[in-house]
């Protein structure tokens, strides 16, 4: 945040986002860490829709938008010319969970792979929301989407779990891999400064609800963000060459608290109660809590 | 001073001075030997740039983009399945005007899979905005490649840009070769100044969407900027002719089309094996010559019409199939010669590798001269 005054914005208002966009409120957070010195890459996505109606952008700083799937490799390609002009701009890639999980990973892990000096950055809604909310592999178990429509063969709507990308980065000999929440904009700043001044590829997977997507009022997406890592649904933590070095630690609600709010849950409360399907989200957030510690025991700090 | 060298070898080294800051190329069949000499001019210092080791096409293409975009001169090369996998990248290189310089080492596309020889891949990417250079020879291959990165990089221009030569015919054989010193290349092609470029120093936003009220404009300036490579390619050929003796200020070449009743119209290196063939139907008293294309992209429509004015009877040998719409090139240079009164043929020919011998020009000459055409040309019916 150094080089940004106060008050300076560099990603501007009056952009076409929806209100309560959790993604927009991430890119403000996002060019508030890496400042001016930076160029970003973004992938086809709503992000990429809302900031740059030609010829209008929101992006103060150099940006570039090519498809939906080589966002990476654009990044490769530019911080090589960076490399052999001897400048010093950072490489941000921004991509959503459906460019990022899904049909960007050939790119993604190629460039992983050869260790550019680039940060990704993936800004998770848990599905394709620019295409009319669709199932990505990012959307968690037990969610409706326009793909995993609940019906009678599938009362649980979506039959499969969050593929673990932060894993498979991390695998690939990333220095840095985290997770992030636009509920704790701090945490995030801090950790999008960390990644870009960590030499070779780093991930952030920052969790930014979607109003529009979820089914929740406008004004309740940071409050769902931090019901998510309230219930440990979303759980947020730093790995370091492989491994998890610090998890956020809570207090844990039920799940239930978190998905009774979301529309994209709501066959399991209505017409009839799923109580097995919650069941085995509430196990997956049990397991989220045992993997990564989070539970607060008496006495403990939350950090 | 002339060298024997095969044709990747001599395109590799014009590449090296070219001088590209990034490359970034997938290994395919039969691209190998050019990306395999890059990659150790490399590994040896020899070239003052960054070579990207990417794990496909697609990710060769967009690395090349990106790099182009930040203000580097970069270089890739493919064919076949490789390009065809680039198809998405291809058409958005374009679009943003990226002056990106390819090798296609021309090879058919499967199914079936085949490595060998044809110009299918090249052509199927027509539509997509690139310059499309052809070469008869490695001569010609290597320095296409000089006078296509001025021709892309004139910022009148800013387009990407093929330069095709036919997979092993050219790729994988032995020619003499007269390359220009690194001062001569550099005498003739300057360092490379980006009309735009990601600097934040100057922030810009590269790849916006447009919607129905910028869009048709978007397209139309593109098209606009490819016609406009015509007199930058006459322009930059020229200047190469001066500098090195070697013209290649024409779109199209004609071959002893003065007096011609009929002409061959061809691309790449069957020109060679045509020449060849006038030659002997020359001296038996035949009127034929050869019409060469270029510059398959911009298409030479009036060049052609020009060059073949005085023509009564038009053989194209087109090494692709539209498959369902006849020759790529044959229906073009029907176009371009509607209303000129001559009888144009179309003879699909030497796909996947099959050998043209100067006995097969001859033959499809006398086909077109009895009024017998737009098939194609040697089918082994036996095998169907």
């Amino acid at each position: 945040m150094a080089e940004v005054e106060q008050g300076c914005e560099l990603f501007s208002a009056g952009h076409r986002a929806c209100g309560g966009c959790g993604p927009a409120l991430a890119a403000r957070l996002l060019l508030k860490a890496t400042g001016k010195n930076v160029i970003i890459a973004s992938a086809t996505g709503c992000m990429e829709v809302f900031s740059t109606p030609y010829p209008e952008t929101a992006w103060g700083v150099p940006w570039i938008h090519s498809l939906f799937e080589n966002v990476a490799a654009v990044a490769s390609g530019i911080e090589a010319s960076l490399k052999r002009q001897g400048r010093s701009e950072k490489v941000v890639c921004i991509g959503g969970d459906g460019a990022t999980f899904d049909i960007g990973v050939l790119c993604i892990s190629g460039a992983f792979e050869r260790g550019h000096d680039i940060t990704y950055i993936c800004y998770d809604n848990e599905a394709y929301m620019n295409t009319g909310i669709q199932r990505s592999g990012a959307t968690p178990y037990g969610a409706s989407t326009t793909t995993s429509p609940p019906g009678a063969c599938a009362p649980g709507g979506n039959p499969l779990p969050k593929k673990d990308m932060p894993a498979i980065l991390a695998a690939h000999g990333a220095p840095y891999v985290a997770t992030a929440s636009i509920a704790y904009p701090n945490d995030f700043v801090q950790k999008v400064e960390r990644a870009i001044n960590t030499p070779g590829p780093c991930y952030i997977q920052v969790h930014t609800p979607c109003c529009t997507g979820w089914g929740f009022e406008s004004g309740e997406t940071l409050a769902m963000a931090k019901l998510a890592i309230d219930t440990g649904l979303w759980v947020n933590y730093e790995m370091v060459d492989g491994k998890v070095v610090k998890a956020k630690k809570v207090r844990r609600k039920p799940v239930e608290e978190y998905l009774a709010k979301q529309k994209r849950f709501r066959h399991l409360f209505k017409p009839a109660r799923r109580d097995d399907v919650i069941a085995n989200i509430q196990a997956i957030a049990d397991a989220n809590a045992e993997r990564f510690g989070i539970d607060i025991k008496r006495k403990e700090s939350s950090e | 001073m002339l060298e024997f060298m095969e044709g990747s070898h001599a395109v590799a080294e014009i590449v090296k001075r070219c001088r590209p800051q990034v490359i970034a190329a997938y290994p395919i069949t039969p691209q190998t030997h050019i990306v395999e000499d890059l990659a150790q001019m490399v590994a040896n210092c020899e070239i003052d740039a960054e070579y990207i080791t990417v794990e496909s096409e697609f990710s060769a293409l967009s690395a090349c983009l990106g790099a182009s975009a930040a203000g580097s001169r970069v270089y890739s090369a493919t064919t076949s399945q490789g390009l065809a996998l680039m198809f998405e990248v291809c058409f958005n290189a374009a679009g943003m005007r990226q002056p990106i310089v390819m090798s296609i080492t021309n090879r058919s596309l499967g199914a079936p899979l085949s490595i060998w020889n044809d110009q299918q891949d090249s052509i199927s990417l027509r539509d997509s905005g690139w310059l499309q250079f052809y070469a008869e020879d490695n001569q010609e291959a290597a320095d296409l490649h000089m006078i296509a990165y001025k021709v892309c990089e004139d910022h009148d221009i800013l387009l990407p840009a093929f330069v095709c030569f036919d997979g092993f015919i050219l790729s994988h054989t032995y020619e003499p070769v007269d390359l220009p010193s690194q001062e001569e290349v550099d005498a003739y092609l300057p360092a490379f100044t980006p009309y735009q470029r990601l600097d934040a120093a100057s922030p810009l936003s590269f790849g916006m969407y447009a919607t129905p009220e910028y869009y048709t404009e978007f397209r139309y300036e593109i098209d606009q900027a490819l016609y406009r490579a015509k007199d930058a390619f006459v322009k930059a050929g020229r200047e190469f002719g001066e500098q090195f003796g070697r013209d290649y200020s024409a779109l199209v070449e004609g071959y002893r089309l003065e007096d011609a009743d009929t002409a061959l119209v061809a691309m790449g290196s069957i020109c060679g094996t045509a020449k060849d063939a006038i030659d002997e139907m020359r001296d038996a008293g035949k009127k034929v010559g050869l019409l060469k294309i270029r510059t398959y992209r911009p298409f030479p429509g009036p060049e052609i019409a020009d060059a073949l004015s005085g023509v009564s009877t038009v053989a194209v040998l087109d090494k692709n199939i539209s498959l369902g719409g006849g020759g790529a090139v044959g229906t073009e240079v029907k176009a371009a010669l509607y209303g000129s009164g001559a009888a144009v043929y179309d003879y699909i020919i030497a796909l996947g590798g099959r050998d043209v011998r100067k006995r097969d020009v001859a033959a499809v000459v006398d086909l077109a001269e009895k009024g017998k055409g737009d098939m194609f040309y040697g089918l082994r019916t036996e095998v169907l």
